[in-house]
């Protein structure tokens, strides 16, 4: 049983100089066999493993990790969550990820810093301006809160934002959702790890899946750096990676690998209270609680596996930046990263059963998975749970690529690809 | 960021280029006579290789020429570099 964290636990542990925390979860070896596993340690995939453990009552689930938990794109995006997507099925998805975020720091009792700062986004030409309209007109419909400002409510929201009708592309419009914002990207996946560990799940770093077996057109286990692991279901969440493991099963996914990049400013007073982003300049920006600015990159337009990306990508996002914020022209930037998001051709992802028994991917997130953890999770573990997909998740089926029937979200997508 | 080395210009930074994704993916001969399951695999599966690659790319900023590229997609190193319908290295 953990303990719960409460002002009275930081207390206590204060007077015995924090020397005396319980583990958050424990390091577990492999057993020989599992009921569920999920490969893959990121948010997603440790909220699976939470959720398949509290809202289906399957107990004996392993999640393995190649490195460690949260080290990969979940340590690395801009943390930045909305639910503002034009289409109904993007809306009930992202929306349904919302509501769950909204709810989660007292759900897991960890204080993931979720933050309902607002996300703008802006408009550079007349194209922008229509399509922002009707997105809008569109998330309303859906229930999700959503305005249209006009240059001046925009100045107003954000004022340090160049509103000069002179730069080189001016800012003619923008879209507000309150409800958006931030969370504390790492925090997100240490909680949905104590939470799952609490209720029995196994979380296995520094282990690397090398085989996935089939038994005919059942999935019989797992080859890792830790053995032959056994399992009657397997769901697969390994973002950039997903095409590598797909291929080991033997299955094709309709995936891109591209580097995604971002970086951080060096610490100051807080300056801007909100996020804005940018699609057609691609600049991004919000400021972390450390006073850092986070800001988000596009992607290379090349498959690389390589965590990192091209100069001129981040050379072009900040020459955006700093013709919208000229105020940052003397920041300077601390690091700079990239991170492998899988791609899909219609820019949303992939919560599916396969033609293989046993075996489910939830990939294609591209460049905004982060927002979508929780919902992504839940809606993963009733797929696996009953082998039958949420109807929220319904149509992010592979099959939608055979079919045509696909859900086209790269103007929501704001990160252009 | 790397060099890719045009078959027609010589070598010359990354940022010049546009990527095509990847090689030898032929055009349907019939499509008419084509399954759904078969348009998907032509139009959207892909092998998305970590290791090496081929593919195709375009010197968007410079010949405009189309040319075929082999890369290790795990370090961005380019093995070769030949001319469309070219017979690929082994």
């Amino acid at each position: 049983m953990k303990n719960k964290y409460s002002i009275f636990s930081l207390i206590k542990n204060a007077l015995s100089n924090h020397e005396n925390w319980q583990r958050a979860w424990r390091d577990p070896q492999p057993k020989k066999e599992y009921d569920v596993i999920i490969i893959g340690g990121g948010g997603h995939g440790l909220a699976t493993a939470y959720y398949l453990a509290k809202k289906h009552n399957i107990k004996n689930i392993a999640v393995l990790e190649k490195g460690w938990i949260g080290g990969g794109n979940t340590g690395r995006n801009t943390t930045i969550i909305r639910s503002n997507y034009l289409w109904d099925a993007s809306a009930g998805l992202y929306d349904h990820a919302l509501k769950i975020w909204e709810g989660l720091s007292q759900e897991l009792n960890y204080n993931v810093m979720f933050s309902q700062r607002g996300v703008m986004n802006l408009a550079h030409n007349l194209q922008d301006v229509r399509d922002l309209k009707r997105r809008t007109h569109a998330n309303r419909l859906n229930g999700i809160d959503a305005v249209y400002l006009n240059t001046e409510e925009v100045k107003k929201f954000c004022p340090i934002i160049n509103t000069s009708p002179d730069i080189r592309y001016p800012v003619l419009g923008g879209t507000l959702q309150k409800r958006a914002g931030t969370a504390r990207h790492d925090a997100v996946a240490w909680g949905y790890a104590r939470g799952a560990d609490e209720m029995g799940v196994d979380i296995i770093q520094n282990c690397e899946v090398k085989g996935i077996k089939r038994n005919g057109d059942t999935i019989d286990g797992l080859d890792t750096t830790k053995g032959f692991i056994k399992a009657k279901k397997i769901g697969v969440v390994a973002a950039g990676h997903s095409s590598v493991l797909a291929n080991m099963a033997g299955l094709r996914l309709p995936l891109e690998s591209k580097p995604l990049q971002a970086l951080v400013s060096e610490p100051v007073k807080p300056i801007i209270d909100t996020v804005v982003m940018s699609n057609a300049v691609h600049a991004y920006v919000s400021q972390s609680d450390k006073g850092e600015l986070v800001i988000g990159a596009g992607t290379d337009d090349y498959v690389s596996y390589s965590q990192k990306g091209s100069h001129d990508i981040v050379e072009g996002t900040l020459s955006a930046i700093l013709e919208l914020y000229p105020i940052f022209s003397r920041m300077r930037m601390l690091r700079q990263w990239g991170g492998i998001v899988d791609i899909c051709p219609d820019a949303s992802p992939i919560i599916s059963k396969t033609t293989v028994k046993g075996l489910y991917f939830n990939c294609g997130w591209g460049t905004g998975g982060f927002k979508a953890t929780p919902g992504s999770g839940d809606l993963f573990a009733h797929t696996i749970a009953n082998d039958e997909p949420h109807k929220l998740n319904a149509a992010f089926n592979l099959n939608r690529f055979v079919s045509g029937d696909l859900v086209d979200e790269h103007g929501a997508a704001a990160v252009a690809h | 960021m790397f060099l890719i080395n045009c078959p027609f210009c010589g070598e010359r930074e990354q940022s010049e280029f546009k990527a095509g994704g990847e090689a030898h993916i032929v055009r349907p001969k019939q499509p008419t006579e084509l399954s759904d399951d078969e348009w998907a695999e032509y139009l959207f599966m892909r092998k998305n290789i970590k290791g090496v690659q081929f593919e195709r790319w375009n010197h968007v900023h410079g010949c405009r020429k189309w040319f075929n590229v082999v890369r290790d997609t795990s370090n961005d190193q380019i093995k070769a570099v030949y001319k469309m319908g070219e017979k690929p290295p082994n």
